[in-house]
């Protein structure tokens, strides 16, 4: 399976175990959405479990609020991510906060499920990273799988959650793993072990990170798209580098970063979106306050730049090859 | 003749930008003649399931069943009993009086925050009467009056207010934000008009489990210009949804007047039509209207007929809140100059007109509320009032966030109880 058969994959495993859950979202319904995950689900599990809504984020994440505390188990989709902010004070005010404000009187079990990230010339308003601006929600937890394995283990483990689920969705990485080189062809995910996906039911316990490739030199945090193109110049350039996907951002395994960073003394950590407040800051800041005794070198970032996303620059944008490289070379100097 | 850089000169007269104004501030006298108020009889009731476009005039006009004689008449007449109307009577005071005792209790410096509803109890109580226990109400935060008429304990609402140890919320959410969904209410956020859309979620669900159950939903008309109430109505239309959306027109959006919302041009009724959903314009002073409004679309709601929206035309005779002064922004009279009266005074005339009640039944009642409530709030204070200590264990704190405490929230917990240990000592017990 590619990605988006993984995710379409859980979806349709977990509508046929739980009756409870619905798939609502723009176009999810008949047409089984832009990018296809919802295909097929609305004609094998009826019309009032999986189902087209107006174009309305606000209303999207409102009515699955609703839905949650009647006792459904709503799995809303954004159509990409860079839509989800007119949704956003339901995500944030309303079902981040309703089983703290009501001590467990209602809850919110929903997974919102979004594309996101750039790599696809969706210019300014289809390839953002919003990942930081949801863990600093109190009460949401924010999931990114970077292959369909994952996906699929992941978003069953979202949707069986009890608490409201930010499912990031890398579209860059939806039919195969990226290099980094937007000049080189895509390798299917049929060529990858990780597309070896098991029909049935299986789950990957959330906030739990995956050792991509163990080493000695230094370790390098990443997740979604970046995992690829993060590993392709690592072996390129024949460095040792342990190589962490996260997988999970909120709740974080802290234990797998200290002990990867503790054995090798160097992080390097590497994401697509914006620097500035991004979530390698906050990375920064943990390896520092758990492992700084064990430092050789300056924890440092290789991230997008703090710019709207650009349409025709949108590869000196990302965090490719040469900037990655760069601070690789820079970090093993140290 | 006005020119614009690199335009022709034009002889239209310049734009000009229109900043509605309430027509009446402090030192003015208020004359509310100018509106229209139709006979009690005027406005016809259309069958339940009429089609939406079929009762725009309904938008406009006005349903009234009490006229200002006492007497119930016209098509829209629920016709209830005598012990349903004192039943009615009896929560609308009682609503009434707790508001006085909690409003003098924050006065007192025993709670930060109160909020009452004086004036416009019939829109929660007469409302909620006329809906099934088991429908889930959306309220906000002025319908303390669903709570009331579903026989919440009293000082189970106190201890809310109070923050004590007997408040189930743990002292976390805002005076009068509380939460009983075993009553059927939902818990109440501080954020303006969310609870639109959850509760057209809520009732879709309902519908889609072939359930029975309907949901209603109040806000006031000031944050009928929020986003949320828009996407509520165009969910609700297009999945037509079983859910009632109130509107409680009340006049005043803390200092802003319903000019800010829109009201200048039309009714919040109106608001129904370009959704193509039903809509209804209710004195909302009027206990029976009310009812009988609500019944309408409660009924029609549960046969799959769709939506509702009903406008409650009212006045907020208080202050928003404890921490509003109305006298700075309206005229001092404008409450009593209100031409539909007060609900109450209005549902106890209408039963005397029926012979089955009278002055000294009322002041009776007025005396057994005030005491109840007046006992309930010294129950209450055993369990502590706000600021008098601390009610409830530290490490509540971080519990509810998540289902299972994460390890950043483990840590931070264990850093606060070694900060509380070191300002209170380690065997610190909440008061």
């Amino acid at each position: 399976m590619n990605m988006i058969e993984a995710i379409n994959s859980a979806m349709d495993v977990m509508l046929g175990r739980d009756d409870k859950m619905v798939v609502m979202g723009e176009d999810v319904g008949f047409f089984g959405g832009v990018f296809r995950a919802t295909a097929g689900l609305q004609k094998k599990h009826g019309k009032t479990r999986v189902f087209d809504t107006p174009i309305n984020e606000c209303g999207i994440i409102g009515v699955a609020v609703g839905m949650g505390a009647y006792g459904l188990r709503p799995v809303p989709e954004i159509q990409f991510a860079d839509y989800i902010y007119p949704g956003l004070d339901q995500l944030v005010s309303e079902a981040a906060r309703l089983r703290y404000r009501s001590a467990g009187d209602f809850i919110c079990p929903m997974t919102v499920r979004t594309p996101f990230g750039g790599g696809i010339f969706g210019g300014q308003t289809h390839s953002q990273s919003p990942e930081s601006i949801m863990t600093h929600i109190c009460g949401v937890k924010t999931v990114i799988p970077s292959n369909p394995y994952d996906a699929k283990g992941l978003l069953i483990a979202a949707i069986e959650d009890n608490d409201p689920v930010v499912f990031l969705e890398p579209k860059r990485i939806y039919n195969g793993p990226f290099s980094g080189y937007y000049d080189r062809p895509v390798e299917p995910w049929s060529k990858h072990e990780a597309s070896a996906v098991p029909e049935d039911y299986y789950c990957i316990e959330l906030g739990k990170a995956a050792t991509v490739r163990a080493g000695e030199a230094l370790t390098i945090l990443a997740y979604g798209t970046m995992v690829h193109v993060t590993k392709t110049i690592v072996e390129e350039m024949g460095v040792d580098a342990e190589i962490i996907d996260l997988r999970t951002l909120l709740p974080l395994d802290i234990d797998a970063i200290e002990t990867s960073v503790k054995k090798t003394g160097r992080c390097l950590i590497i994401h697509e979106a914006t620097r500035t407040s991004g979530f390698g800051a906050e990375l920064a800041a943990l390896v520092q306050e758990r492992c700084f005794y064990h430092l050789e070198a300056p924890v440092e970032r290789v991230t997008g730049f703090d710019t709207p996303y650009p349409h025709s620059l949108e590869w000196a944008y990302f965090p490719g090859p040469v900037r990655i490289a760069t601070a690789l070379t820079k970090i093993l100097k140290d | 003749m006005t020119e614009t850089p690199g335009r022709p000169a034009s002889n239209l007269p310049p734009l000009s930008l229109h900043i509605p104004e309430p027509r009446y501030r402090p030192g003015d006298t208020p004359d509310f003649g100018d509106i229209a108020i139709p006979a009690v009889d005027a406005t016809p009731r259309p069958g339940e399931a009429t089609k939406p476009d079929a009762m725009r005039d309904l938008c406009y006009g006005l349903v009234r069943v009490l006229d200002f004689d006492g007497q119930a008449k016209g098509p829209w007449d629920p016709k209830l009993t005598p012990d349903r109307l004192r039943a009615m009577l009896r929560y609308m005071m009682l609503v009434r009086a707790f508001d006085d005792r909690m409003f003098r209790a924050q006065r007192q410096g025993k709670t930060s925050f109160y909020m009452k509803s004086t004036g416009e109890e019939a829109t929660s109580v007469a409302s909620t009467m006329a809906i099934d226990r088991s429908d889930m109400c959306f309220p906000s935060y002025r319908q303390q009056g669903i709570l009331i008429v579903r026989d919440y304990p009293l000082i189970q609402m106190m201890n809310q207010i109070y923050s004590n140890r007997g408040d189930h919320l743990l002292g976390r959410q805002l005076p009068i934000m509380y939460s009983a969904p075993e009553h059927g209410f939902f818990s109440i956020s501080g954020n303006l008009a969310t609870q639109y859309p959850q509760a057209v979620g809520w009732a879709m669900a309902s519908a889609s489990k072939g359930d029975n159950r309907i949901a209603t939903v109040w806000c006031g008309e000031g944050s009928s210009a929020e986003g949320d109430f828009h996407s509520a109505l165009t969910f609700a239309t297009v999945y037509n949804a079983p859910v009632i959306f109130n509107v409680v027109n009340n006049q005043w959006a803390i200092s802003s007047f319903s000019g800010f919302a829109g009201g200048e041009r039309t009714t919040f009724a109106a608001r129904a039509v370009g959704y193509g959903i039903a809509g209804l314009r209710v004195d909302g002073n009027d206990p029976l209207a009310v009812y009988a409004a609500t019944q309408w679309a409660a009924d029609r709601a549960r046969t799959n007929n769709g939506p509702t929206l009903i406008e409650h035309f009212t006045y907020r005779a208080e202050g928003h809140s404890t921490s509003d002064d109305p006298s700075a922004y309206r005229a001092a009279d404008e409450a009593t100059a209100w031409p539909f009266g007060d609900p109450i005074a209005r549902l106890a005339q209408h039963l005397e007109t029926l012979g089955e009640w009278d002055g000294e039944r009322q002041e009776a009642l007025r005396k057994e509320l005030d005491d109840l409530v007046k006992t309930t709030q010294k129950q209450s204070e055993k369990l502590g009032i706000l600021g008098h200590g601390m009610h409830q264990p530290f490490e509540t704190m971080f519990q509810d966030v998540f289902e299972e405490m994460p390890w950043h929230l483990k840590e931070q917990s264990k850093q606060m109880l070694a900060e509380q240990e070191a300002k209170f000592g380690p065997n610190w017990k909440p008061e």
